[in-house]
């Protein structure tokens, strides 16, 4: 470890003012400071000594992502050997040439084969997004000269996990491009951002190319077949018959099923079990709100309540229990992961309880009350992301106003 | 009949937001929201214009302006049909009902009146507000529905510009790029909203 720092110290002059890479000295920062905890300290006060900073908070994120990047490379895989085992064909895709050239066997109980199966699609998509967006970030550090910040880091792996295997790798560059360089640089770079930039990407991808990435239909990467393998997704399913729909999504699927993630879905997002891990995680770090994920729970179970109680005929959605639309579609990660971004989330913790809570209403009655979106976790969060700041007003008029009654100015 | 009026208000507060999804009234939407304080009363304003506007619009389109609306008058008018007048009217009425707020507000609230500036006199020109009227005209609203559709388009509008504002007080210490400061940040930023609205797009109510 001391011969890494020396290697470290010995180059730094050129990167520093003057010397002859000074224009990369982002890539060396970066370097340095995702190594060892920086020794810099704020010229002025007020000064916090804390060996958290922005970039182990976003490696924990990341770590925290982890079982869900697990599960994406399984489900994924998973899916097409159950879709092959049920009479699909394989996709005339380099990923089935390399399997067979591999010997895997297309054999959804074989965990190994359903995992490389699952990385051959899953890993592809992830290298492009850190291929293009990270060469987006540190174009935009090097030109306006601040540091490559670990949020990308975050960002990257969070939207492989959105996006559905088969979608095309154009695709994934083009709406990684708009969420960085859209979404977050033009405004200043990490920490400035409106919305979230991942989910800002995914929507961008979801409005510009709905053929692709839409909530209705899910792109299990095989050829499905006329056995009863729809390939739409539970929560369109529920909105044609309701629950029983629901369970009857590619040929029967369980609660414990859709808990478990083992139904098709987005890459990563369908498994509530490692959202959990990963919300632990988080909440055990300090690093995610507890305050937002409270609330947005009680949003979703008081807002499927409500419409349970109202009924319908005509929509059957009405009645689906809570319980279901905890595990169903993007809940579970949108909450863990994209809710709880510490930056376009509320600041405030009062702010905090009102947004989480107004993300789980949100949800629900997008999912329930809009038929041109049958999933609106992504959509719920965005709303809100838009209100965030405006929320943080109120709290903070309302705490000037407490103080000024209290003092009695 | 509630549930109708219900859905009507909500359309028009969220799914067809009129700054948002129509993107009209965008002049003052932009110059006036650099202040939460300051979008704050423009959009009460734009709430209050509208209200009365829009109702108002229609009593003049049923009884004056439409083929055969002069009827009440007497059977030689019925053959007329003055809703080429349409516009001229429309903006004379709003132009009279900002007269009203901004006397009001100079009169009860003056340091609101010294904010908005000439910002309060525009809004008798702002699109969003005849918009409403014309599509009134369009939809063949009646009174009732009109009013409650004026009232909605006004919450719209009001929550697109105070969260707007909101932003772009939080946004004071970014470092936007020279050439996006101002402006054109805020035109992007529009956009994105945009997009956060459009969960609601497609709803049928």
């Amino acid at each position: 470890m001391n011969a890494l720092r020396k290697l470290l110290d010995s180059q730094a002059h050129h990167f520093e003012k003057g010397g002859k890479l000074e224009k990369l000295h982002p890539f060396y920062e970066a370097v340095d400071t995702f190594l060892y905890s920086p020794g810099k300290v704020t010229r002025s006060a007020s000064h916090v000594r804390d060996a958290i900073d922005l970039k182990r908070i976003m490696i924990t994120v990341v770590v925290a992502l982890l079982p869900a990047v697990y599960m994406a490379m399984y489900n994924t895989g998973y899916q097409i050997h159950k879709a092959i085992a049920g009479g699909a064909l394989p996709l005339d895709r380099w990923q089935t040439a390399a399997m067979q050239w591999l010997g895997l066997p297309f054999d959804p109980s074989n965990v190994a084969a359903c995992i490389v199966h699952g990385a051959l699609y899953y890993l592809p998509v992830l290298l492009v997004t850190f291929l293009v967006g990270g060469n987006a970030e540190a174009l935009f550090a090097v030109v306006r000269r601040h540091e490559i910040n670990e949020g990308f880091l975050v960002t990257g792996m969070l939207f492989p996990l959105v996006l559905p295997p088969t979608i095309p790798l154009w695709q994934v560059a083009l709406g990684i491009l708009f969420g960085v360089v859209v979404g977050k640089e033009i405004f200043g770079g990490t920490g400035m951002n409106v919305l979230n930039p991942a989910l800002t990407a995914r929507a961008f991808l979801f409005f510009a190319y709905p053929a692709e990435i839409s909530g209705d239909k899910v792109w299990i990467a095989a050829q499905t077949s006329p056995d009863g393998y729809s390939g739409a997704t539970a929560l369109a399913n529920g909105a044609v018959g309701g629950l029983p729909s629901i369970e009857q999504t590619t040929g029967g699927m369980s609660w414990w099923d859709a808990f478990l993630g083992l139904v098709p879905g987005s890459m990563g997002e369908t498994s509530v079990l490692a959202c959990l891990i990963g919300a632990l995680i988080l909440l055990l770090t300090g690093i995610g709100s507890w305050r937002i994920m409270v609330s947005g729970v009680a949003g979703t179970v008081l807002a499927t309540l409500l419409l349970n109680a109202i009924g319908s005929q005509s929509n059957l959605l009405f009645n689906v229990p809570f319980w279901w639309h905890m595990v169903l579609g993007g809940w579970a990660f949108g909450l863990v992961f994209m809710a709880t971004d510490p930056v376009s989330a509320a600041h405030s913790n009062a702010g905090k309880w009102v947004y989480g809570f107004l993300i789980g209403v949100l949800a629900i009655f997008i999912r329930v009350l809009n038929p041109a979106f049958p999933e609106g976790m992504m959509l719920a969060i965005l709303f809100m992301n838009v209100f965030a700041s405006l929320i943080d007003h109120f709290v903070i008029r309302a705490n000037i106003r407490r103080r000024k009654a209290r003092y009695a100015v | 009949m509630l549930e109708h009026y219900l859905s009507l208000a909500v359309k028009a507060i969220f799914v067809e937001n009129m700054a948002l999804a129509f993107f009209l009234g965008m002049c003052s939407f932009l110059a006036c929201s650099k202040k939460v304080e300051t979008a704050l009363g423009l959009g009460a304003a734009v709430i209050f214009v509208l209200s009365i506007t829009v109702p108002a619009n229609n009593l003049i389109y049923n009884y004056l302006l439409k083929e055969g609306a002069l009827a009440w008058a007497s059977p030689q008018l019925a053959g007329y049909d003055l809703s080429f007048l349409g516009y001229l009217t429309y903006i004379g009425t709003i132009a009279a009902m900002v007269q009203i707020v901004e006397m009001t507000l100079d009169r009860f609230f003056p340091a609101l009146y010294g904010a908005l500036g000439v910002f309060l006199p525009l809004i008798a020109v702002n699109c969003a507000i005849l918009g409403a009227s014309l599509f009134m005209v369009e939809r063949d609203y009646t009174l009732a529905e009109s009013a409650v559709f004026g009232l909605g388009s006004g919450i719209g509008w009001f929550l697109a510009v105070v969260a707007l504002a909101a932003i772009r007080e939080r946004m004071r210490y970014s470092n936007v790029p020279a050439g996006l400061r101002g402006l054109g940040i805020t035109f992007i930023l529009t956009g994105l909203m945009a997009i956060g609205f459009m969960a609601f797009s497609g709803i049928a109510l």
